[in-house]
């Protein structure tokens, strides 16, 4: 995993390196930036910040095409801005405000993008993996070639309901590429604590399901992958485990003090292995930015989230009637007698 | 000594079943663990085997025969010697008897009260009726909306090859093909999410629960994912799903089979929930089920599957949600019921008119959105009720029309509410224990009674 050179792996432009950059340091400052605004109160409940695991996210977008669809756990604020929801809309739901994507409803855990075809989201450990299957059983139903990239974590990874679909979706032979962000620690139960095989490319095997790992703070590493994956599920032979073996370097979620695991550890990944500053090195050394261009994309992506943060500050909050609303699709009343 | 072979019971709720082909002769050599007849349930064609050996002696109820009870005398197996001719003639022939149809129950000559039906909003005056089954019921439903929707489609275990587990999906393999009408290994949890997804990627699946009971494995994807999407989403995807299946008591299945779940789902915001009780009410209630953009929880019943009762002739007959059925007029007491529950509250009623007592009854049908106006209103006229479901009295749907009744109509009741359940217990096996945890005719009787004072 070291972080000096290019991967080899994949044939990646200048502007796809700058792109990488950019939506990956979109996602930290943003995760950042929600950090503190929980810190002052303005985001409450549970607050899962994706910091350490932009490379996964971003590098498998670079594989879809328009009308792939993709979901995750409540640790999802980076994959919505990675296949490009608007960072206003995402804080504002976020602080709860009417601007927010749920309306304010949904909060941290609970967003939804029919437009992005972002199917949330899911604060229920693994719920999120046959819901996935689901997506792609609709594709493979109306007969079109699109892809379902389910996300979930090492520790969803031994949920029961994930075998389940593994045996379905090998079964009818579904397009859904399921990406186990291996972080290493489900909460605070290290992966070698809690499962007793910590190879989880390998979960798979028993239902026929191809699985590799994937070093998921090499972005390049994990758009080659992810390329592979995409290419085996478009042409109909069923569903692919990536593994992304990644790090978390905040907490479980915002209340979390981390006594799991030594600050040294978390530390020695951010100087070694971190994924912004892998291609920041790349794109430094092979002349393809200077440090003023890339000061220049850090001080754009500030504003940004600055302006998503004024945003979410902003926006009112959802109007009381909002309370009654989105229950049913057809506005039915739970009861006669009631309202 | 001659062995009576008697019609064997080949299901918990089988009380009487065609006796389709003979696969023997009299006078055949018969050895223990021979196919010696096809027997036809309203589920499935069994074959019966001989349990004892002999000689075929009389074969006493002919092929072709419907109606045969459960442990009536079919044939006579004779050891070796032993003359057909001394055999005695069966004390009576076998009758096929028509499945009940309570709506057709004729008042009582002495009776002092009149039973007058009204006349059913949804269905036209003159429309063509025609006897069938709940189960047939149904699978129509789902057939219709099948070939009118091509988004719409069937998956659960047992559901395709096997015809359904208790053949409401007969036939629709056949029509549909495997694309839609799909058989899911045996694992509720995965298979509901599956379908869930499948829901927000634009598709409308009915999920077959072979009985709700099994849907507990599932409430996960049931209440978490398909109930609170739509509001945590602010409006933007919803599941538009139908759940169904078996749901309560079927017969001497004992407590981990046995559970009526209607209270627990109508408690859910964003789920609608339907318990039909007639075949009509199946038929119109699943097609409104189909059609709903939420998802719908659908509460059958093992024991009503059977039972036959008039299905209007009508091309696309529906039943909007959220309106009771009043299947008898009465001023007296108001009986509010759902699903097999009517069974209870029509029989009490029957029993009460002979006594002088007038009794309304009310088929809530279903449960979220629930018709309490018309609860209301009957109990204005009646100033008094008795509610009768087959589930546990704790959260009840009768404590729920309890506490809007004290809310709404404190002043026209002349009688605390009285609520008929089942008894607070798991679900006993023995015969006589299982008859003493179900709710009763009598009890409903006895609590028409209390809530009159007379």
């Amino acid at each position: 995993m070291a972080a000096k050179k290019p991967s080899k792996k994949s044939n990646v432009s200048k502007d796809e390196l700058l792109k990488f950059y950019r939506e990956m340091l979109l996602i930290r400052r943003f995760e950042e930036k929600a950090g503190q605004l929980y810190g002052m109160g303005l985001i409450g409940g549970f607050c899962h910040l994706y910091i350490g695991q932009e490379a996964v996210v971003v590098g498998l977008e670079a594989t879809t095409k328009e009308g792939d669809n993709r979901l995750t756990s409540y640790r999802d604020h980076g994959h919505m801005l990675a296949c490009g929801m608007d960072p206003k809309g995402v804080m504002a739901e976020l602080t709860g405000r009417e601007g927010g994507y749920s309306k304010g409803k949904g909060g941290s855990m609970h967003m939804f993008s029919k437009e992005a075809h972002f199917y949330g989201g899911h604060g229920i450990v693994g719920a999120q993996v046959p819901i996935g299957a689901g997506l792609a059983f609709a594709d493979k139903y109306k007969g079109n070639d699109n892809v379902t990239f389910t996300y979930f974590g090492d520790g969803a990874s031994n949920q029961g309901q994930v075998y389940e679909t593994f045996n379905m979706a090998s079964l009818w032979k579904l397009p859904v590429i399921f990406v186990i962000e291996n972080n290493h620690y489900a909460m605070g139960t290290s992966l070698e604590r809690g499962s007793s095989t910590p190879e989880l490319y390998t979960r798979g095997q028993a239902f026929g399901i191809p699985g590799e790992s994937v070093d998921g703070m090499d972005v390049l590493a994990v758009k080659a992958a992810g390329e592979k994956a995409v290419a085996h599920c478009r042409a109909g032979n069923g569903p692919y485990i990536l593994e992304m073996v990644t790090y978390r370097y905040r907490g479980h979620s915002m209340s979390d003090p981390a006594k799991y695991r030594s600050r040294e550890e978390v530390q020695k990944m951010r100087a070694e292995h971190d994924a912004i500053d892998h291609v920041r090195q790349i794109l430094l050394q092979g002349k393809y930015a200077s440090e003023d261009d890339l000061k220049a994309i850090d001080k754009e992506i500030k504003a940004v989230v600055n302006d998503s943060a004024d945003f979410a500050r902003e926006s009112p909050e959802p109007d009381p009637s909002e309370l009654w609303t989105d229950i049913y699709a057809d506005a039915q009343p739970s009861d006669k007698t009631e309202k | 000594m001659a062995i009576e072979i008697l019609m064997p019971a080949l299901s918990p709720t089988m009380e009487e079943g065609t006796l389709a082909k003979w696969l023997v002769k009299e006078g055949d050599v018969i050895e223990a663990g021979m196919v010696i007849a096809e027997i036809e349930t309203d589920k499935a064609t069994m074959e019966f085997e001989a349990v004892d050996e002999g000689i075929m002696g009389k074969i006493l109820i002919p092929e072709g025969t419907e109606g045969v009870k459960v442990n009536m005398p079919i044939a006579v197996l004779l050891d070796e010697g032993e003359d057909a001719d001394t055999i005695p003639e069966p004390a009576a022939a076998p009758v096929a008897a028509p499945a009940p149809a309570p709506e057709a129950i004729p008042a009582q000559a002495a009776a002092p009260v009149e039973i007058t039906t009204p006349q059913d909003p949804e269905i036209p005056e003159g429309t063509e009726m025609k006897p069938t089954t709940v189960r047939e019921a149904l699978r129509d439903a789902m057939a219709e909306e099948m070939r009118r929707d091509e988004t719409v489609y069937l998956m659960g275990e047992e559901v395709a090859q096997y015809q359904g587990a208790y053949k409401v999906s007969q036939g629709l393999l056949d029509e549909f093909g495997e694309k839609r009408v799909i058989d899911t290994p045996i694992t509720e949890h995965g298979f509901t999410g599956i379908a869930v997804g499948a829901s927000f990627g634009g598709l409308k699946p009915i999920v077959e629960y072979m009985t709700f009971n099994f849907a507990m494995q599932a409430m996960d994807q049931i209440v978490n994912s398909a109930a609170k999407t739509l509001y945590m989403s602010g409006g933007q995807m919803g599941a538009h799903i139908v759940f169904r299946g078996a749901n309560g008591a079927a017969s001497r299945v004992g407590a981990q089979h046995s559970q009526d779940y209607a209270a627990w789902y109508a408690q859910i915001p964003g789920l609608k929930v339907v318990m039909p009780y007639s075949a009509a009410d199946a038929k119109g209630l699943l097609k409104t089920a189909i059609r709903d953009p939420n998802p719908v929880i659908f509460l059958e019943n093992e024991i009503l599957y059977g039972q036959t009762f008039d299905v209007p002739v009508l091309d696309d007959y529906t039943i909007p949600f959220g309106v009771a059925k009043i299947w008898r007029e009465g001023t007296d007491v108001t009986i509010v019921s759902f699903g097999i529950g009517m069974k209870y509250a029509l029989e009490a009623a029957d029993r009460l008119a002979q006594d002088g007592i007038s009794a309304e009854v009310i088929d809530l049908r279903t449960l979220r959105p629930m018709d309490t106006a018309t609860v209301i209103k009957s109990v204005m006229k009646t100033n008094r009720c008795v509610t009768v479901e087959e589930g546990w009295p704790v959260g009840s749907i009768g404590n729920h029309i309890s506490a809007v009744l004290m809310q709404e109509a404190f002043d026209y009741l002349d009688a605390p509410v009285i609520n008929c359940t089942g008894k607070d217990v798991p679900m006993p096996y023995a015969a006589n224990l299982e008859k003493l945890a179900l709710v009763t005719t009598d009890e409903v009787v006895q609590a028409v009674h209390q809530v009159t004072y007379r």
